[in-house]
């Protein structure tokens, strides 16, 4: 368990710590979050698709794994870096540690770097693309730089359930919500079962006459992986969804729904990637902290007059969310399920839900 | 904070409904912010408000609206507050007397928790595990509460206990700073628990459950500003729906308590995250929002986000049982540590290591054990949450123990004992293994010490040090940024770890190296951080960039702002050097100047190794400082000056101590060198009493010799200087009240001088200027004089000398208005008393008459007696200033809680030796209008006074009312009690009713000075104060 691992950067940055989880290679964009909590959601977001994951907190697995904490029906990342990954986890609902999980999950790990150095490396430098090996770092930088890039591909064709699904909750159900499968977590659909609905989960190919036929009462556009401007497909079924029934977008959901509008998308140098983000609701001035995990964001320039910016971010003003000044439509950039991260928006599940109840009313 | 220049206006006035009354009236502010000054703070603000004085002059409470303070404090609001938001509490009842809690208990059953209302540090409350603890607790909780009600809770042992920092703006913005995980489970006040930040146990779901609930409570209270919320989690209940409807069964977690204002845990999380809560909440009080606050830290994003960590934070409380070895260790919900210490690391293992460097405790690591555990067999120690618990956790893993059951048996949750189990296996590598360059880095990073390295490698600590430092082993320095390197932050806060990227290059230019003062603790207080914070601000007026150490979070020496860079660090040889190191460039080489002369004793222990490795001191030399702590040269030297000392000798065996005690007779005053505050320092009567002492002081002196010095009971004076080796500058001369014997902490001191003559000024102003040069100090020195009647005229005598900053320089500072600590910082880099503007010699003396009283936290240490002697007891001190001697000295003993009411009953015990003695202090209390109660002896001697007397007896098991009843019922408001000295009968007798009045929080005065100036104050009368800024009382 302590064989030596390097975690290499395409300009050529090494790193040596020791390798726990998984003992195979893995390349990906190496991202970091600053969340403290939460690495087992995070590791099962499909958002991190396609991604190596570096927590900037550096005790890691402290509470070990739990089939409660999972947010998909896998581990999504390419490879997990921590400063440590506890061995004696203590939680009593844990059944293993970080190491066994990875490790099962056939997901390679390293710890014991300075990861905070790397964090430096990443915000000054943008980030790139990475690989965990055990190879000499040479071989790996050269490797790496013939690795299938990040920035053109379409993950959320990896991501997307292969199949519908439904989660109901039958003594409850009010109201019956299609969900748009770009990525989903499991805690929309949890909290949209908590609040009342059916929730029916459509692979993110499904054509948009599929989805009306559910009859839903309402759409949600679900976050996912990877740059928005390589969806033409879901663009295109959004476009036919927009008017018919009020619609939520969450994250990549959001952006593609932008997209729609005619709005471009662009890469952050580091992205959003943490359970801290202030977002400024524009409506009531309340500022309200966030769960953010994206790496693209939208220019609200070029939208048309019928929207505005409803949510936006305290630290360097990018755009959180749009309003439809006549539709049902909201959408917001950041994680509003949270999981990890703080609850304080989950009043937008509920003003979603509000739009719904007033279309239904005849 | 009472400096001129801190605020526009500063008054240092006692904290009464009256006098801030006037105040107000005088000033007429448009707002009062009540909620930055503690409970005090909180406390007064509610009575202002409730006394009319608020709405009268028309004044705005800002930040927390008083509703919501009553809300918060009032436990039976507080409940329905909780219960209206749909948050769990524990079941709990409020009683106003010991019936009512039987009441209770017939409901809920044992254990429970008591907690008196209104109380500052949870004092008076308790756990009641039988019913006659619960008697017991019950009633000194009902008398520690102003409003007489205590609650009685489900006690929640074994519960995880989390605290969140909270803060809301006037636009309904709420964010949470930090959280913070108890390592100690639910049942110990969290002042005296080890606390780490963030949250290590916690899932996301349970961290976000209770951070919810938390966002909740302010909402609910409407707080504007910062407030502290505590919550204890179930160990084993699931959290997966965060909508879990409340009331269904037992919830997973309880709301404990809720603090309408910053607080200690504030400070705490401040300095944890980076985050300046006080700061941000101030603005808040006045309006402002938190998204248009601007985040000094990043200086691009504003105050309205949650400091993401990228380190451990590990705080461990600093108890005061090394001064009280007799005090009741075990640790509950009455707060007893009087400071705590913090550290910074990437692993809890490093961080945990270095904060127990941090305490200070005579070098002790994690390595200490007390003797008597290996006589002990472990698997009966008592489990019981006491100040040694951490060493007791060790030593039973270095013996084997199963680290699980450790948790079951204490409560700690297993994630910690792991983490100790990992730093005992490393124990054992470092036993076992050849120091290979991976295992010094190993043990590094886990925060092993190069001297625990050496103990356990069988190395010398500096041999470790120099193998290291070739095999290139040594800390980098980290940025504290409250973004976890998200953003590029320019905070100069850092702490070191053994990683790659070092984050800290040199500081360019001029600069020098204050050590701080460290943990506060009984004899070095807050006085010493004072001292510390000057020296920066001075540094940097002479054109330095000030670099400043300390590892204690309570401070403003380690606020960022504070210094031009600040290191979280151990007070010790390794990690000064260490930052010295990274100080010194590669292109010049020298390291920067160290400052010694502000930290206490602390700081002044660095000066000798310091000097040894070749870093250069500002200031007096490592040698002047030697001087004046090595008693044979000491001597030697004032010898040669001519100038009287108490004869003594240093001795390092008992036959040496018996034989020089019985040259210079009996009474003699014995302590261990090299010590502050008078640690293990006593006053012997005998042979007997001197051999049984010397046993004892082997311990507390590690090596070092015994001094043994002729007592002197005499008038004592101190001195505090400025020298420059030209001159010698006198800001003032205090007098002591009591005599000398009492510690000159415990002491009241008066400035100036009320009763010396001429000749004895002028013999003082000689001694300590022929002193200060002869010694050579450039900076500061304290010196100690006792003075003695000798035939017709007096002899003044030197009792020490201390080549540093003391204890009264703030107090001296600020009524003579000679800014001392910045004299001293110029000196030191060169420029001349007289280049700054300033004479030598005893300046002129101030119209104000200025007293300084010590503060007890007495009530807080079951089994500490409170008798005053040579070893200081003190946590704290007032000052009352005014126009004259007898106000000063009213306000001084009000603000110190000293103060007698104007009428009432006083309990009297003298012993034999001093009832002459207190003679007309009596007659002066009758005359006052005081009933006097009197023990057997000292009834008959005021019956032969021909004054009225109600005698009740001290033994407690002969009849009643004895001493302890009139003091519990309330019968007496004081109690004089002049025991002869240690182990004599008169000692014993009167510990339980120092121990009742201390409990029953009223004044127990121990020296005949105290109670004489009690007596004048009192009969003084309601003899107005004067109610004005500092500054008008200066010349």
């Amino acid at each position: 368990m302590s064989e030596t691992a390097h975690l290499v950067l395409e300009d050529g940055t090494t790193f040596t710590g020791r390798a726990f989880g998984a003992e195979v290679e893995a390349t990906g964009e190496v991202v970091f979050t600053t969340a403290m909590t939460g690495y087992q959601e995070a590791l099962t977001d499909p958002s991190f698709a396609g991604q190596i994951l570096m927590m900037t907190y550096p005790l890691q697995g402290n509470y070990g794994v739990s089939d409660f904490d999972i947010e998909s029906n896998r581990v999504q990342v390419r490879g997990f870096v921590v400063r440590e990954s506890c061995d004696m986890p203590s939680h009593w609902r844990s059944t293993g540690t970080l190491h066994e999980y990875l490790a099962s999950a056939g997901i390679p790990a390293i710890e014991g770097i300075d990861t905070r150095a790397l964090t430096r490396k990443i915000r000054s430098a943008g980030v790139m693309m990475g690989a965990i090996t055990q190879e000499e770092p040479e071989t790996a930088i050269a490797k790496l730089r013939e690795a299938q890039r990040y920035d053109g591909t379409d993950f959320v064709s990896e991501v997307t359930a292969p199949e519908p699904f439904s989660w109901d909750d039958p003594e409850r159900k009010q109201y019956n919500i299609a969900v748009l499968d770009l990525g989903v977590k499991h805690n929309i659909l949890r909290i949209l079962r908590g609040l009342g609905s059916k929730t029916t989960v459509v692979p993110s190919m499904t054509s948009a006459k599929d989805i009306l036929a559910l009859k839903p009462d309402g759409i949600v556009m679900s976050p996912g992986p990877g740059d928005p401007a390589l969806l033409d497909y879901a663009v295109a079924t959004a476009k036919e969804l927009v008017g018919k029934v009020p619609i939520f977008g969450i994250c990549l959901g959001h952006q593609v729904l932008a997209r729609m509008w005619g709005a471009k998308s662009y890469k952050l140098k580091f992205g959003h990637r943490g359970a801290n983000h202030p977002v400024r609701d524009e409506a009531t001035g309340r500022v309200t902290i966030t769960a953010q995990n994206h790496g693209y964001a939208i220019d609200p320039d070029g939208l048309p007059s019928e929207l505005e910016v409803s949510h936006v971010h305290l630290n360097d003003g990018t755009c959180e969310g749009l309003r439809h000044r006549e539709l049902p439509i909201l959408t917001i950039q950041y994680h509003s399920e949270a999981s990890p991260g703080p609850r304080d928006d989950r009043y937008l599940f509920e003003r979603f839900l509000g739009l719904v109840e007033e279309v239904r009313k005849p | 904070m009472t400096d001129e220049g801190v605020a526009d206006i500063v008054y240092i006035e006692p904290l009464t409904v009256d006098v801030v009354s006037r105040i107000i009236e005088r000033e007429r502010p448009d707002g009062l912010l009540p909620t930055l000054g503690g409970q005090t703070g909180l406390n007064l603000a509610v009575d202002l408000a409730d006394a009319g004085v608020l709405d009268k002059f028309n004044v705005r409470l800002l930040g927390t609206p008083l509703e919501a303070i009553r809300k918060a404090e009032d436990r039976e609001l507080f409940r329905q507050l909780l219960t209206d938001i749909g948050e769990p509490w524990p079941e709990s009842e409020i009683v106003t007397s010991v019936e009512g809690a039987h009441e209770v208990v017939k409901r809920i059953g044992l254990p429970l928790v008591i907690r008196p209302a209104y109380t500052l540090g949870g004092t008076g409350g308790g756990i009641a595990k039988t019913r006659d603890e619960l008697e017991e607790i019950v009633t000194s909780g009902l008398a520690a509460s102003p409003i007489s009600q205590v609650l009685l809770e489900r006690s929640l042992l074994g519960w995880k206990e989390i605290e969140y920092e909270v803060m809301r703006d006037g636009a309904d913005t709420c964010i949470t700073i930090c959280n913070m995980e108890n390592f100690d489970p639910m049942g110990i006040h969290t002042g005296d628990s080890i606390v780490v930040a963030p949250s290590q146990t916690l899932t996301d779901k349970e961290y976000q459950m209770l951070r919810t609930a938390s966002l909740k409570i302010i909402r609910a209270l409407g707080i504007e500003g910062g407030c502290n919320v505590q919550l204890a989690l179930a160990p084993r209940r699931e959290v997966v729906d965060w909508d879990a409807p409340v009331g269904e069964g037992d919830p997973p977690y309880f709301v404990i308590e809720v603090n309408p204002r910053v607080s200690r845990s504030s400070a705490l999380a401040s300095k944890a995250t980076g985050y300046p809560i006080a700061r941000v909440a101030a603005k808040i009080a006045v309006g402002g929002r938190l998204d248009e606050i601007p985040n000094v830290v990043t200086q691009k994003t504003t105050a309205a986000f949650e400091p993401a960590l990228d380190y451990v934070v590990v705080k461990i409380p600093r108890w005061p049982f090394d001064k009280f070895p007799l005090g009741e260790r075990l640790l509950g919900t009455q707060m007893k540590a009087t400071g705590e210490v913090m550290a910074i690391d990437r692993t809890f293992e490093a961080a945990i290591q270095k904060a127990v460097r941090s305490l200070e405790q005579g070098g002790r690591s994690l390595l200490w054990e007390d003797p008597v555990w290996k006589t002990e067999e472990l698997q009966k120690v008592k489990w019981a949450a006491t100040d040694d618990r951490l060493w007791r956790l060790m030593a039973a893993l270095r013996r084997n123990a199963d680290p699980l059951d450790l948790a079951k048996k204490t409560g700690v949750d297993p994630w910690f004992i792991q983490k100790l189990a990992r730093i005992v296996a490393m124990e054992l590598r470092l036993l076992e293994e050849q120091l290979s360059p991976e295992l010094l880095r190993d043990a590094k990073r886990m925060g092993f010490s190069d001297e625990q390295i050496g103990v356990l490698a069988d190395e010398l600590p500096e041999r470790v040090r120099q193998r290291r430092l070739e095999m290139g082993i040594k800390p980098v320095y980290k940025m504290v940024d409250t973004c976890a390197a998200e953003f590029d932050a320019a905070t100069p806060y850092f702490y070191s770890t053994y990683e790659e990227e070092n984050e800290a290059p040199p500081v360019e230019g001029k600069k020098a190296l204050v050590i701080g003062s460290g943990p506060i603790r009984i004899g070095q207080g807050i006085e010493f951080d004072y001292c510390s914070v000057h020296a920066v601000w001075a540094l940097q007026e002479a054109g330095y960039r000030a670099l400043i150490v300390n590892s204690n979070p309570e401070t403003v020496s380690t606020d960022f702002d504070t210094s031009d860079r600040l290191y979280f660090e151990p007070l010790d040889e390794e990690s000064v050097r260490d930052i010295l190191d990274n100080e010194t460039s590669e292109s010049d080489d020298t390291p920067p100047p160290t400052i010694v002369q502000f930290g206490g004793q602390t700081a002044i222990n660095l000066a000798s190794p310091l000097h040894l490795a070749g870093m250069p001191i500002l200031g007096s030399s490592a040698e002047a400082i030697d001087m004046a702590e090595d008693r044979r040269r000491f001597e030697e030297f004032l010898a040669k000056l001519g100038i009287p000392q108490p004869p003594g000798a240093a001795v390092t065996s008992v036959e040496d101590a018996l034989k020089t005690a019985a040259l210079i007779d009996y009474p003699v005053l014995v302590r261990p060198s090299y010590v502050l505050g008078g640690r293990a320092m006593e006053i012997v009567q005998n042979a007997e009493e001197l051999k049984h002492y010397a046993a004892e002081a082997a311990e507390a002196s590690r090596g070092h010799p015994i001094l043994i010095d002729k007592y002197l009971e005499g008038r004592e004076i101190e001195v505090d200087a400025v020298c420059d080796g030209e001159q010698v500058l006198i800001p003032g001369i205090m007098e002591h009240i009591e005599r000398a014997g009492v510690h000159s902490g415990d002491s009241m001191a008066v400035y100036p001088p009320i009763n010396l003559t001429d000749v004895e000024v002028n013999a003082i102003v000689d001694y300590t200027q022929r002193i200060g040069l002869a010694m050579n100090i450039s900076g500061l020195m304290n010196i100690q004089y006792v003075i003695v009647p000798a035939g017709e005229a007096s002899e003044v005598y030197v009792l020490e000398v201390n080549p540093r900053s003391s204890r009264t320089v703030p107090f001296i500072s600020k009524v003579t208005n000679v800014p001392m600590v910045r004299l001293a910082a110029q000196v030191m880099l060169g420029r001349s008393l007289d280049a700054q503007g300033y004479a030598g010699g005893l300046q002129p003396q101030q119209k104000l008459v200025a007293v300084k009283a010590p503060a007890f936290s007495m009530s807080k240490l079951s089994g500490v007696d409170t008798y005053l002697g040579p070893e200081m007891k003190s946590t704290g001190e007032a000052m009352g200033v005014d126009k004259t001697f007898v106000p000063a000295l009213a306000k001084a003993l009000v603000s110190a809680e000293l103060a007698l009411p104007p009428q009432g009953a006083v309990l009297v015990s003298i012993a034999d030796r001093y009832k002459e003695e207190a003679e007309p202090i009596i007659k002066r209390f009758a005359e006052a209008g005081f009933r006097l109660y009197a023990t057997e002896g000292t009834a008959a001697m005021i019956e032969g006074l021909g004054l009225p007397v109600e005698q009740v007896t001290k033994r407690l098991r002969e009849g009643h009312p004895n001493v302890v009843d009139v003091i519990r019922d309330g019968t007496v408001d004081g109690v004089i009690n002049i025991p002869e000295g240690r182990m004599t009968g008169t000692l014993r007798d009167g510990f339980h009713f120092r121990r009742a009045a201390a409990e029953h929080r009223i004044p127990c005065f121990t020296s005949l000075d105290t109670a004489r100036a009690v007596v004048d104050a009192q009969l003084a009368g309601d003899q107005a104060y004067t109610i004005q800024p500092l500054s008008a009382y200066l010349n």
